[in-house]
């Protein structure tokens, strides 16, 4: 049974050998002269601000929990999905019902605005980052004295 | 096994990846003549006859660029991740019927093989976003994997429809199920579903916010150049291909003729053959263009509508598609 995977095996190395050949090449052929204005991230043009080593929106991490939590549930159809037939009612509405608790759990993650990636946008600026008249004056005057 | 039966597999991995290659390669020349049909322009038509020549003029270019990665980048990673992304692609193409008993492997996972594949593109894509160690590949690296773990799911999902109909996580399987009526019309929503899925998961328009040029420049592969780019390039290219050659399999009888039935069984073995394997890649090729129309018809999402699609819809719907099917499949 496990010689069917041979090609398979076969095929993976093949694939890192053209994938290694193409990489190689590249740095092989192609000139090489650097500069250190060269090697710098692109910015459009401006000196880069900062590193890219920055932290950044915790719902991308989210996104990875909840990716991993319905894929495993996923995954534990399979075997169901292959003998839907034989394993009859009693199995199907078994997974009808866990189908339904994972539904929850999505719906549950939609009403706590997981999937809600603009909720910052749409909300009103709180009245202490509001541009009031009376603080940005005095700024001004230090500015131009 | 000994090594004259592995002759045959060793001949058709040869073809097999000649054939990727070149359909990757013409799908960039196609991409390009039709959008520019599609925009009233006229397109790469130099190199060549009708510029046929373009893909290979590409790559001499390519080769002969220089080969940059920044001061600040990890260069192992910046290294290793289109790497990833090539072999990640390629490795598809084994378990993928392109005629009765032409297959590199029948494995008997085959569909799980396909999607563990698959998945690792995520990887070459994030970790070049991380190793350039600039700002938009970082982003573009981000929103990609965000999107691609996203419509896995859905996609998973829909998959697995097709198993319940097939009883089978084999290929072959799968497309022999389909003697009597496609898929596609047995199970339209999970067609629909993985039809949408799979143009997130290579990132094509209207799910190309990993390189969405306004906001990104290039997004995870604007720090590669060089050859290091193509591999990119080509990369995606493949996975058009290779997507459209999945849901051929999948939902539209793979190497089945249309009405095959009525003539097939009189013809010699080699004119089945070469009529199965025609009729695949005429049915790919056919995807690989509404592939390519659809990027040059339909606008760019956003990124919230991006995430509401795949979660909030995609996923439930897909949840209903299967238990659907699994009713039908009690029922008749």
């Amino acid at each position: 049974m496990l010689e069917a995977y041979l090609p398979i095996c076969l095929l993976l190395l093949v694939a890192l050998g053209v994938a290694a050949l193409m990489a190689g090449i590249s740095e092989w052929i192609g000139p090489r002269r650097p500069n250190p204005r060269k090697l710098i991230p692109y910015e459009s043009g401006m000196d880069p601000v900062g590193t890219a080593r920055e932290r950044y929106s915790v719902q991308f991490y989210l996104i990875a929990m909840l990716f991993i939590v319905f894929d495993v549930e996923v995954v534990l159809l399979y075997p169901w999905a292959v003998q839907v037939v034989e394993l009859g009612w009693p199995v199907f509405w078994a997974v009808v019902l866990f189908l339904v608790v994972v539904m929850i759990g999505d719906w549950y993650c939609y009403k706590k605005g997981v999937f809600d990636w603009d909720r910052e946008a749409r909300q009103p600026r709180p009245p202490s980052e509001a541009l009031s008249q009376e603080k940005a004056l005095p700024v001004r005057e230090t500015v131009e004295t | 096994m000994a090594f004259e039966s592995l002759q045959p597999k060793l001949l058709l991995l040869a073809a097999a990846l000649l054939a990727l290659f070149t359909m990757a390669a013409y799908t960039v020349y196609f991409e390009r003549r039709i959008s520019a049909w599609i925009q009233n322009r006229i397109g790469p038509n130099r190199v060549g006859p009708f510029g046929l020549l373009q893909p290979l003029a590409d790559v001499l270019k390519l080769l002969f660029k220089e080969d940059i990665a920044p001061a600040a980048a990890d260069r192992l990673l910046h290294r290793l991740a289109p790497m990833i992304s090539v072999t990640a692609a390629v490795a598809t193409i084994g378990v993928l019927p392109f005629a009765h008993n032409l297959i590199l492997a029948d494995v008997n996972i085959g569909i799980l093989y396909i999607l563990a594949i698959t998945s690792l593109n995520v990887y070459g894509i994030t970790l070049s976003g991380w190793a350039s160690n600039s700002k938009y590949a970082l982003l573009g690296g981000l929103r990609s994997s965000a999107q691609l773990i996203s419509y896995e799911i859905a996609m998973g999902l829909a998959v697995l429809s097709v198993v319940v109909q097939s009883e089978s996580l084999m290929t072959s399987q799968i497309v022999e199920a389909q003697a009597e009526i496609w898929n596609v019309l047995r199970n339209p929503l999970g067609f629909l579903i993985f039809l949408i899925t799979a143009f997130a998961e290579t990132n094509r328009l209207p799910f190309d916010l990993p390189e969405a040029e306004q906001e990104l420049v290039a997004g995870y592969h604007t720090e590669y150049s060089s050859m290091k780019f193509g591999m990119f390039y080509v990369a995606e290219y493949m996975n058009v291909v290779l997507s459209s050659a999945v849901i051929t399999t999948l939902f539209f009888g793979g190497y089945l003729v249309p009405f095959g039935h009525l003539f097939m069984s009189d013809l010699p073995a080699w004119a089945r053959t070469g009529l199965e394997v025609l009729s695949f890649f005429g049915k790919t090729g056919f995807f690989v263009f509404v592939f390519i129309w659809v990027r040059w018809t339909i606008p760019r999402f956003k990124y919230n509508q991006l995430m509401r699609l795949g979660w909030v819809y995609l996923f439930p719907l897909a949840v209903l598609n299967l238990v659907l099917v699994a009713l039908a499949r009690m029922l008749f």
